[in-house]
């Protein structure tokens, strides 16, 4: 797991310290730079993107960065690797991230400060009840299938788009969370 | 021969159509006075405005400035004579700025590009947070719904314009006025290229049986269309009107000759849609929030 200071990072796109994510230009800057970083990480690296130096994130910006670092990443072709946690929100970058992933069909895996982790964005019940049993610990296929009442096909399909969708990782033949219990 | 405009004694939203409704009747290229000494109150959108009808002229207009020294002493605190000095030949001379009303949350504020948004997010975060917080009774966290607000409004400015803003944050206590209690203003205003011709490429407009100023608005501001294409734009207007929403505020957007208010509050009785009014070029965003109400 690697983890990326973005009041650093928004800094050092910007030239000079600034504390507010706002505009398209500024979330297409900062996506940009760190695109960049992620795209040096190792194969299934968990990137860390830290928000606890950020003021003010406005809906925009939000879209321009963390919508469109998402989509290439998310897809049923994805184009770009690697796995995404944010950590150090508040409510108010929250109300602008889940805003935007839910207009592109997007989630993402959330680290709260005392270490727990949810999910944001567009997820259905049946996917998050999925997710928080892996959570916990759950791992095979029939323990799963009996704690949300689903047939084992059914979780096995469900599990592949949480995986493909990079809310949970793959580890041999299970799946493992990402966050802060990922290896 | 000079064509002048008289500013009405109370400048604010309502009044600004007959400023307007005046400016309609004189051709574009015209020599124009603008003559506000007898203005004695004018607020963010009131002050915004004529910045952006300056703009709008082909040639510079002349600017009498308000004869009572109070409200001259209030438009320079405001920073309005600073930035009219460059679009204005102002007749005789004005106060310098002066500092020390906290009513003025934001000073009249040009938006050119993403670090003037910064400078308006920054100055409301540091310097009128507390004050937000005790005027609209806000919890300190949501001071940042506030500012993400006028950020996402300004941004519109830099994308949809096509040129430069205007934005103007100030306080009042309206405890006397329907709404009976404290309120902030936010206006944001520009002289740009308007919704109708920021639209005229989307596909909206394409499959669109009727084309104007008032479908425009209602496309850009209540669907949430943008001039581009791609998908997640349109988040800017949705988080306003929900902000505006939430908050039991009022908001109000004016384009060409039409004016939307997309969302009216209980304690006004706007209507929804306007049009056929006189032309103004670009677009004027006012949002007002009143205090939180206590829950009984």
């Amino acid at each position: 797991m690697t983890t990326v200071d973005l009041a650093s990072a928004l800094a050092a796109s910007a030239g000079a310290p600034q504390a507010h994510l706002v505009t398209r230009p500024v979330g297409a800057a900062i996506r940009l730079l760190v695109e960049r970083q992620l795209d040096a990480l190792a194969a299934g690296t968990v990137a860390v993107l830290d928000f606890s130096g950020i003021g003010v994130l406005d809906r925009s910006c939000a879209d321009e960065f963390v919508a469109k670092l998402m989509l290439p990443r998310e897809g049923p072709m994805p184009t770009r690797d690697g796995y995404v946690v944010l950590r150090g929100l508040h409510d108010g970058h929250l109300d602008a991230i889940e805003a935007v992933l839910e207009t592109h069909g997007l989630a993402l895996v959330v680290q709260l400060p005392d270490g727990s982790t949810r999910l944001v964005g567009a997820v259905t019940v049946t996917e998050r009840r999925l997710w928080e049993q892996v959570m916990v610990g759950a791992a095979a296929i029939e323990e799963l299938a009996a704690a949300v009442g689903l047939a084992v096909e059914e979780v096995h399909t469900q599990l592949e788009a949480l995986v493909r969708r990079r809310l949970l990782r793959r580890a041999g033949s299970g799946v493992v969370p990402l966050g802060a219990h990922a290896a | 021969m000079t064509a002048v405009i008289t500013v009405p004694a109370s400048l604010d939203e309502p009044q600004f159509e007959q400023v307007i409704d005046q400016l309609a009747a004189v051709p574009a290229d015209a020599k124009l006075l603008v003559d506000a000494r007898h203005c004695r109150f004018a607020t963010p959108y009131g002050l915004t405005g004529l910045l952006c009808l300056a703009q709008s002229r082909l040639e510079r207009p002349d600017f009498a400035p308000p004869e009572d020294d109070d409200v001259r002493s209030y438009w320079a605190r405001s920073q309005f004579f600073s930035h009219a000095e460059g679009l204005y030949t102002i007749r005789g001379s004005v106060p310098r700025r002066q500092g020390g009303n906290s009513d003025v949350l934001l000073e009249v504020t040009p938006v050119r590009d993403s670090g003037d948004v910064q400078t308006v997010v920054a100055r409301i975060q540091e310097q009128a947070a507390h004050i937000l917080t005790r005027t609209l009774d806000l919890e300190p966290r949501a001071t940042m719904l506030f500012s993400m607000t006028l950020s996402e409004a300004a941004s519109n400015v830099i994308e949809h314009a096509g040129g430069g803003g205007w934005v103007m944050v100030q306080r009042y206590d309206w405890s006397k006025r329907r709404v009976g209690r404290e309120v902030v203003q936010i206006t944001v205003a520009d002289a740009g290229m308007g919704f109708r011709r920021s639209l005229e490429g989307s596909r909206a407009r394409a499959v669109a049986d009727r084309w104007d100023d008032a479908v425009a608005l209602e496309t850009g501001v209540v669907q949430g269309v943008s001039r581009f294409g791609d998908p997640g734009r349109g988040q800017g207007f949705k988080g306003i009107r929900g902000y505006a929403s939430k908050v039991d505020g009022k908001l109000t957007v004016r384009s060409g000759t039409a004016r939307i208010a997309p969302i009216i509050p209980p304690w006004d009785d706007d209507r929804a849609l306007r049009s056929g009014l006189a032309p103004f070029p670009g677009a004027q965003m006012n949002l007002v929030i009143p205090r939180r109400l206590a829950t009984p």
